[in-house]
């Protein structure tokens, strides 16, 4: 059956098939469902910006502050200057970004561990800036009411237009990170992973390298971060914290971050897993512990290497029988 | 004509150890110099410090005239002087072909808003060409989709100087090439130095190999203990007594 469809179509046509999928998968979706399911959606951006960073080799402990870097910025500005989502979207990408630029000059005098840690540190400095500063950021509590996108007569309170839009937004996104990272660019960031040293003596600066996966990565992160707040309503410290940092982690790592869809699969699997549960809640934190445990045992590749595995698998099964 | 490169009143100290005293030396445009002394003598820490991968206690560096002590490695290389790296350097988790991809960055970088465009298609297509290019020329095309890292030792030499190449640089600073590779390898690599000489690279190469070293070299700089010992013709630096005295000496 699979012979019918030439090799080429066959990623058009999963796609096609995909979106069509998602586009009519909320009508037959619960209320808090359609929710789980935006913040998924929002989440692969998440993860998937996420991965650029780590192109270069360094796993920084910023990225959910930098998605809240995003988000206070779009929020803040369309509520207190009335000024309209459309704009107010793009400035927390760039926001972020600029946050990032910044940062980039201290962060990326220390590599590894010491990158980790300071990476951390940063990031809890700017959170804590928005529990001390009451004004502008609303401290512990954060800031509500924050207007959501307005286009036509469109209820974007509503959960399915609004899935719509973040659809949208993250496939955009996504395909430009895709595009990136199969780039020249791309090509470039893995050499200054494996061996800086060589990069840097074929004339690749490795520092501009690293600060610009670090920099667009944050810009989309930030992104992120103002489409989850303009659909709840309420910017607050707590979103973007050392925990969902961790969550952002253990996607990546169980979903593998080999290859580019790694960590989305990652992201899907154990958002999905983790909304099966919702039922027995004492138990939630306890499974995703042991799941991580066993994927870095396990499966060190991550969900993206199964495939693989299982045909190994049968290859040697099959040898053993003949 | 002036020198491609200059190297003056050249020094490094590793807290209490001299590692290189006061070396200086030229290289002439479309010339192989030879950088040659005992183990321990200086040769690598000289080429760190020339590529910028070392910031010299003193003294200057002069690429076409143009002092570059100090500066980023990256743009040294831009600006043409490429080195290679004593221990085996390789991208080991990339292909061959990646590898050699990677090294034409000079004539092949981009921005972010052409690379997700696509507007940077010709340019990518060119470093394709030169990579293939590059690969034939040191005899590594039918290798070129197997991992670095399941290269035999010598093809990986050949490897680490086909990155350079891809680098199109005007003066090659080569770190023990021969290293490793059998005679059969060796006489073909001393073919190749040769035949990058005159495509118009300037070479210096640093080697213990005597032969190589003996056969492909116009002038050669001895170094001892972080000085210069001689500087002159193979014949000339061959019958000079405190060369072989330092090299039986040495061991
Ligand atoms: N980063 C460093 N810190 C301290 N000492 C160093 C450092 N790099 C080199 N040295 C010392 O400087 C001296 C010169 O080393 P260098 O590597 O330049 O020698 P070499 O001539 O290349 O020798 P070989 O032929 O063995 O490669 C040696 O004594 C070495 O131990
Ligand atoms: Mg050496």
């Amino acid at each position: 059956m699979n012979n019918f469809i030439p090799a080429k179509f066959r990623p058009v046509l999963f796609l096609l098939l995909l979106y069509a999928g998602l586009i009519v998968l909320p009508h037959f979706l619960k209320y808090h469902q359609q929710d789980f399911l935006i913040f998924l959606t929002i989440n692969i951006l998440v993860v998937v910006s996420y991965r650029l960073v780590t192109l270069t080799g360094e796993w920084s402990l910023i990225h959910a502050v930098m998605m809240g870097v995003g988000a206070y910025t779009s929020a803040l500005i369309s509520k207190n200057f009335d000024i309209s989502f459309w704009i107010t979207l793009p400035l927390a990408g760039v926001m972020a970004g600029l946050v990032a630029l910044l940062l980039s000059y201290p962060l990326f005098r220390m590599t590894q561990f010491y990158f980790l840690i300071g990476s951390f540190a940063a990031g809890e400095a700017i959170r804590l800036s928005w529990i001390q500063f009451i004004k502008p950021f609303g401290g512990t509590g954060g800031t509500s009411a924050i207007p959501s996108p307005e286009l036509m007569n469109i209820d974007f309170l509503e959960p399915i237009p609004y899935f719509y839009l973040v659809l949208i937004v993250v496939s955009i996104c996504v395909y430009l990170l895709y595009r990136i990272e199969n780039s020249r660019i791309g090509l470039t960031l893995h050499a200054v992973h494996w061996k800086g040293v060589l990069a840097e003596s074929v004339g690749v600066n490795t520092w501009n390298y690293r600060t610009l996966a670090f920099v667009i990565g944050s810009l989309f992160v930030g992104i992120a971060g103002a489409l989850k707040v303009h659909y709840i309503g309420t910017v607050a410290p707590k979103q973007f914290d050392i925990g969902f940092m961790v969550f952002i982690l253990i996607w990546v790592i169980v979903g593998g971050y080999r290859t580019f869809y790694g960590a989305i699969i990652g992201a899907v699997v154990l958002s999905v897993l983790d909304e099966i549960l919702r039922g027995v809640e004492q138990l939630r934190p306890a499974i995703y512990g042991a799941t991580l445990i066993f994927f870095i045992l396990y499966l060190p590749g991550g969900l993206e290497s199964l495939p693989q595995k299982i045909k190994q698998k049968f290859r040697a099964n099959r040898e053993s029988a003949t | 004509m002036t020198p491609i490169l200059e190297v003056k009143h050249l020094t490094m100290r590793f807290g209490g150890l001299l590692a290189v005293d006061d070396v200086s030396f030229s290289v002439n445009e479309g010339e192989i110099r030879g950088l040659i002394g005992p183990n321990g003598a200086g040769k690598s820490t000289t080429f760190k410090m020339i590529a910028g991968f070392l910031s010299p206690t003193s003294g200057d560096v002069l690429f076409r005239s143009n002092n570059i002590t100090n500066q980023r490695p990256s743009r040294i290389a831009s600006a043409g002087v490429v080195r290679t790296f004593q221990e085996t350097t390789l991208f080991q988790e990339l292909s061959v072909f990646e590898n050699v991809l990677i090294g034409t960055h000079k004539q092949a970088h981009t921005n972010i808003i052409s690379a997700v465009l696509g507007l940077d298609r010709q340019m990518q297509n060119e470093a394709i060409e030169a990579t293939t290019e590059v690969l034939e020329f040191m005899g590594l095309a039918e290798r070129k989709n197997q991992l670095a890292a399941e290269l035999p030792l010598g093809l990986q030499r050949a490897l680490a100087v086909a990155i350079s190449l891809a680098a199109k640089p005007s003066l090659l600073l080569m770190d023990e090439p021969f290293a490793g590779m059998n005679p059969e390898e060796t006489r073909h690599m001393m073919e190749l130095t040769e035949r990058v000489r005159e495509s118009g690279i300037s070479i210096v190469l640093v080697e213990h190999n005597m032969k190589a070293v003996m056969g492909l070299c116009d002038r050669l700089v001895v170094l001892n203990f972080g000085t210069v010992l001689d500087d002159g013709t193979p014949d000339q630096v061959r019958h000079n007594p405190n060369v072989i005295q330092a090299y039986l000496g040495g061991g």
